[in-house]
């Protein structure tokens, strides 16, 4: 079943058009992988699923349901969360303190308070700093309390963007594995990578986006490999 | 005898002048405190929404008319209605005025809360007119207090105890409840805290009715002590706060706060002890104070340094 559908999604910055004409779409319990150069409109298309952005034509179905143009504080309501670019933890704000933010969204109190526990619990880092400010985080450690602050918010869909900029390399398979067990969890998740070739080993599906937020290819690690892989898929970059 | 007159005359003066000295210093701590309240108050809508609101010096006017036409009634009826009109008024503001121009530019905000300031000024002209109102204070209230021997206006010690404990709850709130992390989230990454899902306009209106309550207990306490009202009641204070505010930072509630502090104090100091003539300049003094902050540190005294990036 379709969590998610973009269909022929237009995004601009003024008159500049960033996305023009983007469909796509995540399957339940899947984790797709969506690559692309730098300055592609990833970042862009996550911003207008999660309505930081308004498109300025096209539709956004989460669970079959017109989200495109609703306050990003209501679309987390309905069960999207996302780990944004660069982070943005609260650097102000203690370590358990953004944790308790993450569940802003819930209604049932007791046992999102049970949850953070529970999280404190699966990231040893963000325990031993609990009741540190955020900003005295390294970076690999804001990134933790950045997904943990996501998964918080008990989403259906987790978007992740670019989870792994700038961490060393053990931290980032840290990182992919995290994503592989959330996804045995069931946790449905669109991951944002310039680590294209680790995106496509775990992705189910995945999309390599353009200049323009124009889709080059789309479907499985396989069906990529069998078109010669990421190497032609990214000639010309 | 004759060389005991002169002596004795000499210690009564210079008793009247220690006296002097606790009663400025006790006024300059507890309106500093008053300062500090409303310099919190701009900091918070500042950094929540952007808004440097100058019409907040208006809600203190509203607090003053509030409590002229309630003057005969019983004080505990005055002071509550004070505090629910002004945060009613506060909470209008937002609705009428700000909402509708949440999503545009710090500048646009600005004009706005001018724009609301001059409304009300002039809608206090217009209907109550130009002519200070006397808001004669409870005799009760400016009898002085005896503490060791010194007089102390009780006044003065009400406004500190009432502003010390309001600033105490309010950091507690901010810091120990659920919409007190969100507010601070708010004034930190506004969007970020949307995408986690604080509501906005919850956020806000939290805001707006807070600082409102400040307003009132401000208006109460600085009324009480001027002992008048009229229509631009609420510039000179608002003036200070907001120059003490930047002083400290905006950015930072707790160094806004401070700045307040200081400054309040400060002018009141500089208002009871200097003469008559030179008094007048401590609008100047405030603003060569601002002028050479955003100079050496343009985002304030106490601004913390620069946030550790990854
Ligand atoms: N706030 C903005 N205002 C104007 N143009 C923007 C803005 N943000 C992004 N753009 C432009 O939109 C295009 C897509 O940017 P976007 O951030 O979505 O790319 P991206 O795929 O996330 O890139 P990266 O891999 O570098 O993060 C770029 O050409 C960029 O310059
Ligand atoms: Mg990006």
């Amino acid at each position: 079943m379709n969590l998610l559908t973009l269909t022929d999604v237009w995004v601009r910055y003024g008159r500049v058009p960033a996305v023009q004409g983007l469909s796509m779409h995540v399957d339940e319990g899947q984790l797709v992988g969506l690559v692309g150069n730098n300055g592609a409109g990833k970042t862009t298309t996550l911003s207008t699923v999660t309505g930081v952005l308004r498109p300025s034509a096209g539709t956004i179905e989460f669970e079959g349901k017109e989200i495109a143009g609703q306050a990003p504080d209501r679309i987390l309501r309905h069960g999207l969360s996302l780990v944004p670019e660069n982070r943005r933890i609260f650097a102000r704000l203690s370590v358990r303190e953004n944790l308790q933010i993450g569940t802003s969204g819930r209604k049932d109190r007791a046992k999102a308070k049970e949850d953070i526990e529970e999280m404190l619990g699966r990231f040893p880092v963000l325990e031993r700093y609990h009741d540190q400010p955020g900003a005295n985080l390294s970076g690999g450690e804001q990134q933790q309390l950045a997904i943990a602050r996501a998964l918080l918010a008990r989403p259906r869909l987790l978007l992740l963007d670019e989870p792994t900029l700038g961490l060393a390399p053990l931290i980032v398979d840290q990182v992919f594995d995290l994503l592989e067990q959330l996804k045995s969890e069931g946790v449905t998740i669109l991951l944002v990578e310039q680590n294209a070739a680790r995106t496509v080993s775990i992705a189910d599906r995945v999309y390599i986006m353009r200049t323009g937020g124009r889709i080059e290819f789309e479907g499985t690690g396989d069906e990529l490999a069998a078109r010669g892989g990421l190497e032609t898929a990214y000639i010309g970059f | 005898m004759a060389s005991r007159r002169p002596t004795s005359d000499s210690e009564s003066r210079q008793e009247h002048t220690i006296q002097d000295v606790i009663q400025t210093a006790v006024d300059s701590i507890s309106y500093g405190a008053l300062y500090a309240l409303m310099a919190l108050s701009l900091a918070l809508l500042f950094s929540v929404m952007g808004l440097m609101n100058f019409a907040y010096g208006e809600l203190i006017m509203v607090g003053g008319y509030t409590m002229f036409i309630l003057r005969d009634d019983s004080w505990v009826l005055l002071l509550v209605i004070t505090i629910v009109v002004v945060t009613v008024i506060s909470v209008l503001m937002e609705r009428i005025a700000f909402r509708p121009l949440r999503d545009a530019s710090p500048n646009t905000l600005l004009v706005a809360s001018f724009a609301v300031s001059y409304g009300l000024q002039q809608l206090a002209y217009m209907t109550v007119g130009p002519i200070p109102k006397g808001v004669s204070p409870y005799p009760w209230l400016v009898e002085s207090l005896d503490i060791l021997g010194i007089s102390v206006s009780r006044l003065s010690i009400i406004t500190f105890v009432v502003t010390i404990a309001l600033l105490i709850a309010v950091t507690a709130g901010l810091n120990r409840t659920m919409l007190g992390i969100q507010l601070r989230a708010s004034t930190e990454d506004f969007d970020m805290a949307r995408l986690v899902g604080v509501r906005a306009n919850r956020v806000i209106v939290a805001a707006f009715a807070i600082t409102g309550v400040l307003a009132g207990v401000v208006a109460l306490c600085y009324v009480s002590r001027s002992g008048s009202v009229s229509p631009t009641l609420g510039q000179g204070p608002l003036l200070v706060a907001f120059v003490g505010g930047v002083i400290g930072g905006l950015g930072s509630l707790t160094g806004a706060t401070i700045g307040g502090f200081l400054l309040g104090a400060a002018v009141t100091a500089l208002q009871a002890t200097l003469p008559t003539d030179l008094s007048s300049y401590t609008t100047l003094f405030a603003f060569s104070a601002v002028i050479a902050i955003l100079v050496l540190r343009p985002s304030g005294l106490f601004a913390r340094r620069a946030v550790r990036e990854a």
